[in-house]
Parts: structure tokens; C-alpha cells; sequence
């Protein structure tokens, strides 16, 4: 007993340093898994007020390239009204106008933290469960698709963004059904790779992607980019394409948060499915 | 006297985590590079002090940089990992008379400053990068990482350690 005792007092260090390590790599492997814990995360309050603060300064230094862009972005929409008012018939790849306006409902945000260079990235924005974030909620950009939301605190939520290895969203080709899986190669935070679109898809270098219909979180023909290049996988038998994204992603601060108020009766629906079998 | 190393330290604290976080973390250069600084704090923890208390303050170091930058938690295993071996660092690089009562880290040789500085950013490096990689198969990307990193780091480091050196300490 003294022995152990012994033991326990002369390498108090080691042992401190083991525990404080296992506890470390707990969190680690957690991390690398599923969804990161609760509260350890940038949203919350502490992070998420020392973030708003600065943002608060140095938003001031980007307003005149912001303003431009919800500028652009409103030019946009308003020639679709314009347009549409005298033609009926116009196809809209729009969210805010489209005849689906009482499926989704929209919420604005601003991006408080940004990353885009770690192999696993996450956005920080400046609302949260108050606004009537949840998770799971998607979020787009002016140009196109961003991420997911993952964790919500009371004024701050976490967003997954696309740039990120656990991120897998349901794309497709534009004007035609053929659909597969976004992820990133975590190699440039511009491009992001497109896989399981079948092979014998004529498809060509600056071709449309855009959201699927396969996903509850987003709208369909939600713009994602054009193609960059692409090749065949190891199996030979579908492609890997590589997109270039229509965001610039070291350089966002507008957000849209879309939530999908049939979603839980859609997601009941598919478990009931999955269940019946 | 006492109370004034804790407050030197508590401030250190802050201010390497808010320089961290919110300017290195974001600065980008070639699309990754983000130099890591708040190593200095180790740096410069003073000698003479319980080593249980520094490994425990080690790791509420790295965890408020995870938190702050979603990275649970690479840095705390790598923060920790250096503080754990910082004295077989220092023994390393000083030879046995930094053990001495008389020792002061800024009356040593500027080349054997270096040498303990580059081996905690090193070392803090490749756990970090490992752990962030979390893959084998990417060995040369964690290679690249942490010698562009590093280097990266230590010249912050160096610029930033020359720049707030201390006077009155160890």
C-alpha cells in the first residue's frame, strides 16, 4: 500500500499529464466522429460575445464591398420581379418568390467567424435559438450554398460549413435528375468534388451544379458552381467532378438561414418508411 | 512579489489566446498557414513553479484556443504534451544549470533560446497536426503542415518574443 502510494506521489506529473491527455483525445476522437459537444464549441456565450465584438469593429472596413453585393444580389431579384410580372410563365430559381414560398422560410444572419484553411471548418454567426434557429437548418449565401447549421446557442449558432470532411450534401446537374454527393478533398477552399454521378452523363467543363431534391434541409436548384475539370473514380464507372464554387469563400459576411417547415413531417415520413420494411 | 507574477501571467493568458484567436487565426497565408503564438506563454511561464499547476494551466490554455476556434482538441493535446516535457526541453538545450536557483532564460545564449523555443513549436506541431490529419494516409500533407507551420511560427514567435522581452523575470 505505502508502495502504491509511493508511486502515485512520484509520478503525480505523468499521471496528471496521462488524465489531462485522455481527456483531450476523448474529446478528439468525438470531434472527428460526430458532432461536437454542446457547449465547447465557438457559439457560445463567451466566444460568441468576444467574436460579435470585434466584428462589431471590423465589419466597418468591408461595408462598401458588402453594400455592392446585396446591391448585385437585389438588381437580381428585382429583374426576376420585374419580369415576371409581365410574363407568368418564367421559370424562377429563386427561393424567396418561388410558388414554395409557404414551404420554406428564411432568416438573415451575419458571419461573425470565418474559416476556410483547417481541414475541418466551421462559420460562427451571430444568431441563435432566440431567432428561431435549430439544427440542422441550411444556409446560403447570396451566390449560392454555404453549410449546415450544427449547434445553436441562445444568440449564436455554429455553422458546418461545405469546407469541412464530415460535410455531405445532396447536388445535382443542372436542367437534368442525375444526382450525387458533395464533399470536400479538404485541398482548396475554392473547389469542392462532386461523386456518383454515373458515367454514361454526358457532362462537360462549365456545367451548372446546384442543390438536389434528395435533402430536406435544402430547396431544390439552390446554385452550388460550375465544373472545373473532372475524371473517373477508382471504380471507373462514375465520375469525380471538381467544382469550383460560386462563393468566394475567404470572403462572405451576409447569410440566409432556410428552414423547411415540412421537414419533420417529411423526416417522419421517410422513418416510417424505413421502419414499415 | 508573488501577486505580481500571477497577474503578469493571468494577462499573458488573454492577451496570447485574443491575439491568437482573433489575428493569427486568421491570417491565412497561401490559404493555410496560421502561425500558432500562444506557445510563448510557455515560453515564458516562469521556471521555479509547481509543475502540476503549469500542466493544468497548459491545458485550459489549449482548450480556450479550441473552443475559440472549433478545434477540440488538437491544441490541448499538443499544449499539454509540451508542457509535460518542457523540463526534459529545457534540460535539453540549458544542460543541467537551468535547474540552478540563478538561472535566467534571458541570460542565456541567444542560440540556446532558439533551440528551446523551435523544439516547443516542433513538438506542439506534430501532435497538433497529427491529430487534426487524423489519418495516416495524408503523411506527407501532415509533414508539409508542420514544417510550413513551424517555421512560420517560430518566426512570429521570435519577432514577438523580441519585441515584449522580459526584464525582471525567471
Amino acid at each position: 500500500m505505502q508502495q502504491i502510494i509511493n508511486f502515485i506521489f512520484r509520478n503525480k506529473n505523468l499521471l496528471l499529464y496521462l488524465f489531462l491527455l485522455f481527456i483531450s483525445l476523448a474529446f478528439t476522437i468525438q470531434s472527428h466522429s460526430y458532432h461536437q459537444s454542446k457547449f465547447f464549441n465557438s457559439a457560445n456565450w463567451l466566444t460568441g460575445g468576444v467574436y460579435k465584438t470585434t466584428n462589431g469593429i471590423f465589419s466597418y472596413f468591408n461595408l462598401e464591398k458588402e453594400n455592392q453585393k446585396l446591391v448585385d444580389e437585389n438588381m437580381r431579384l428585382r429583374r426576376i420581379i420585374i419580369n415576371n410580372e409581365y410574363n407568368e410563365e418564367v421559370a424562377i430559381d429563386s427561393v424567396a418568390l418561388d410558388s414554395t414560398l409557404l414551404d420554406f422560410t428564411i432568416i438573415s444572419a451575419k458571419i461573425i467567424k470565418n474559416s476556410y484553411s483547417n481541414l475541418d471548418n466551421y462559420i460562427t454567426l451571430n444568431k441563435g435559438s432566440k431567432d428561431g434557429i435549430k439544427q440542422d437548418m441550411g444556409v446560403i449565401t447570396p451566390n449560392g450554398i454555404l453549410g449546415i447549421i450544427e449547434n445553436t446557442s441562445g444568440k449564436f449558432s455554429r455553422v458546418q460549413s461545405i469546407l469541412n470532411r464530415k460535410s455531405n450534401l445532396n447536388a445535382k446537374l443542372k436542367n437534368t435528375d442525375n444526382f450525387g454527393s458533395l464533399i470536400w478533398d479538404t485541398k482548396d477552399f475554392n473547389t469542392v468534388q462532386l461523386i456518383d454521378i454515373p458515367r454514361r452523363i454526358p457532362i462537360k467543363v462549365g456545367d451548372t451544379i446546384l442543390t438536389g431534391a434528395a435533402s430536406s434541409i435544402f430547396p431544390e436548384n439552390i446554385p452550388i458552381g460550375t465544373i472545373k475539370s473532372f475524371g473517373l473514380d477508382v471504380s471507373k464507372s462514375s465520375y469525380r467532378i471538381n467544382i469550383s464554387l460560386f462563393n468566394d469563400m475567404s470572403n462572405l459576411k451576409n447569410v440566409y438561414i432556410i428552414n423547411n417547415t415540412n421537414r419533420v413531417v417529411l423526416e417522419e415520413l421517410e422513418s416510417a418508411a424505413t421502419n414499415g420494411k | 512579489m508573488a501577486s505580481k507574477y500571477y497577474f503578469i501571467n493571468i494577462v499573458r493568458f488573454i492577451m496570447l489566446v485574443l491575439a491568437q484567436v482573433l489575428i493569427c487565426n486568421n491570417i491565412n497565408f497561401w490559404g493555410f498557414i496560421n502561425p500558432i503564438i500562444y506557445i510563448l506563454f510557455l515560453y515564458w511561464y516562469p521556471i521555479k513553479q509547481n509543475r502540476a499547476v503549469f500542466i493544468i494551466i497548459s491545458f485550459f490554455l489549449g482548450f480556450t484556443v479550441d473552443i475559440f476556434s472549433d478545434t477540440l482538441a488538437f491544441n490541448t493535446a499538443a499544449t499539454l504534451t509540451i508542457a509535460y516535457l518542457r523540463p526534459t526541453i529545457m534540460r535539453f538545450c540549458f544542460g543541467v544549470n537551468f535547474e540552478f536557483q540563478s538561472f535566467r532564460l534571458n541570460a542565456a545564449p541567444r542560440i540556446q533560446q532558439l533551440t528551446y523555443l523551435a523544439l516547443l513549436i516542433v513538438i506542439h506541431h506534430t501532435v497538433f497536426f497529427t491529430l487534426e490529419v487524423f489519418n495516416f494516409d495524408n503523411f506527407l500533407l501532415i509533414l508539409k503542415k508542420i514544417l510550413v507551420v513551424s517555421i512560420a511560427s517560430l518566426f512570429l514567435c521570435i519577432l514577438l518574443s523580441s519585441l515584449f522581452s522580459v526584464k525582471k523575470e525567471n
